[in-house]
């Protein structure tokens, strides 16, 4: 796919200076073209990620959806008997190996109304409604250098890229940070690379030569290879921090991709 | 499965759009990109395009404008609607009527320093309707929420309502902006749900 310029708002005749932009876009105009309707979908497999993150694997019923680019997302909707429903969005975690399956990792907010449902009354055999995949800002098509930083559950659409890159023959460079509290708040544990690092910011383990503690200009240095555009998802506070660091090393404001979950 | 209503069995807020819930007293923060680091020293508003006179106003000069504040709820694509909020600034009416509006313009793109853009029909900023604005309940808006200044749309999601306002341009034609040439939709009210291209 080529990424043009996007359409400058001008007017022919007037003199105007060229407005900033944040670089190149293509149009995301889903390839089916039409408005997304709601597609049931069959929980096939569920799986703990960690005591408080669960992934859901979906086969979507009916017509196919448009295959999904690494970092989109999925909305979920849920009704309840009474007819009440609730709707969220989710970053997809698996490669668009398939367009009528996807993998959904869920972090339970305990006091939320969607991811408890989601965590104690789903199960294998279950429905929900999906509508997607949505997102055309913070996806990666496996064809620059990639700098990926997530903070927490931010490591869910990172994944879906690390594992599109790896599926497709690793073959540009991506490297991959993640920053979790404790060492067992990692997702997707034992899937990760020499690609990958991760960072402790509250307790490290037993033998790591990195003292827990904030993510810092020293853990990203070794990480910039040039060339990268990064790709960053977690908290607002993480993606800030991140963010920053990236632009203070000398990394383009242009070249940095924030998800903090969407427009606002 | 399937116990529960979703809503936590409370009636729900007339003031909330289908599908959105009340974030409390929290203001959530979505950006996609580096925050710009602006002072109110470099922050100016230029209005331009299909105007009489172009115009740019610096933080002073901006704050000599009648003041307005704003009372209401905003709501985000992502679900969360806000409350109840309050908004200090200036009306885009007011920076209008010292540009002088061409009768030919129908929209306008909004941009920030940054080099976020977002469209928006000139019917639905004028006429009361949207607001440049630097307090958030009576205190500077803050950096995060898009201070010094932000455009303030409150009728449309808020992807619409650009932080770090830098400018608008009138336009005789509709030109869609940094989210809804990446799959939302053009124009984005919450009231009608219109989240994605095409809803
Ligand atoms: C594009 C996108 C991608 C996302 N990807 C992921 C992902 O991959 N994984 C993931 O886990 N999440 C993801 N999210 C976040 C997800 O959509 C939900 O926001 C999250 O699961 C919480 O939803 P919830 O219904 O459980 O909590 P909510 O009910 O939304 O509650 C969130 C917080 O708001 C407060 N609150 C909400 N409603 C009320 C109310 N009526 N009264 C009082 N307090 C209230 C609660 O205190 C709670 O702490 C994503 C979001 C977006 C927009």
């Amino acid at each position: 796919m080529t990424d043009g310029l996007p359409p400058l708002p001008s007017l022919p005749g007037l003199d105007l200076p060229p407005l900033p932009t944040l670089g190149p876009v293509s149009r995301q105009v889903p390839p089916s073209g039409a408005r997304r309707r709601w597609l049931p979908a069959e929980v096939t497999a569920i799986r703990d990620e960690t005591a408080t993150a669960r992934t859901f694997r979906l086969r979507i019923r009916g017509e196919a959806p448009d295959r999904h680019v690494p970092g989109q997302h999925y909305d979920v909707r849920l009704t309840a008997p009474d007819g009440s429903t609730a709707q969220r969005s989710y970053s997809i975690a698996s490669a668009p190996d398939r367009a009528d399956e996807v993998e959904l990792t869920v972090e339970l907010i305990p006091d939320g109304e969607v991811s408890p449902f989601l965590h104690e009354e789903i199960g294998v055999g279950d429905r929900v409604e999906l509508r997607g995949p949505f997102g055309g800002w913070f996806v990666w098509r496996g064809d620059t250098p990639a700098l990926l930083l997530g903070g927490g559950s931010g490591v869910v659409p990172l994944m879906a890229m690390r594992r599109f890159w790896h599926d497709s023959g690793e073959r540009v460079p991506l490297r991959l940070l993640v920053s979790v509290r404790r060492p067992e708040d990692l997702y997707y544990r034992g899937e990760y690379g020499s690609e990958t690092t991760v960072i402790h910011t509250r307790q490290a383990p037993p033998g790591d030569p990195r003292p827990a503690g904030r993510l810092s200009a020293d853990d990203l240095r070794p990480l910039l290879t040039g060339g990268q555009i990064a790709y960053v998802c977690g908290s607002a506070g993480f993606s800030e921090h991140a963010s920053q660091l990236l632009v203070s090393l000398g990394m383009p404001a242009a070249d940095v991709r924030i998800e903090r979950f969407g427009p606002g | 499965m399937a116990r529960l209503g979703f809503g936590r069995g409370q009636l729900k807020d007339p003031r909330l759009p289908p599908g959105q819930y009340d974030t409390g007293s929290s203001f959530p923060v979505l950006t996609a990109e580096v925050s710009p680091r602006l002072t109110a020293q470099d922050w100016s508003f230029r209005v331009d395009g299909l105007v009489d006179t172009a115009r740019t106003w610096d933080w002073e000069a901006a704050h000599r404008l009648q003041a307005d504040t704003w009372n209401g709820d905003i709501h985000c694509v992502t679900s969360w609607s806000k409350l109840g909020t309050s908004f200090g600034g200036v009306s885009l009416d007011t920076f209008l009527a010292e540009a002088g509006v061409k009768p030919e313009a129908t929209h306008v793109v909004a941009w920030s320093h940054s080099g976020y853009t977002t469209n928006l029909p000139l019917a639905e900023v004028t006429g009361g309707r949207a607001w440049v604005v630097w307090e958030h309940e009576g205190k500077p808006l803050p950096h995060e929420h898009g201070g010094p200044a932000r455009l303030l749309v409150p009728n449309l999601y808020f992807w619409k309502s650009a932080k770090w306002i830098g400018g608008i341009r009138l336009l005789d034609h509709d030109e869609p902006g940094f989210w809804e040439q990446r799959g939302y939709h053009e124009l984005g009210d919450p009231w009608l749900e219109q989240r994605y291209t095409g809803d």
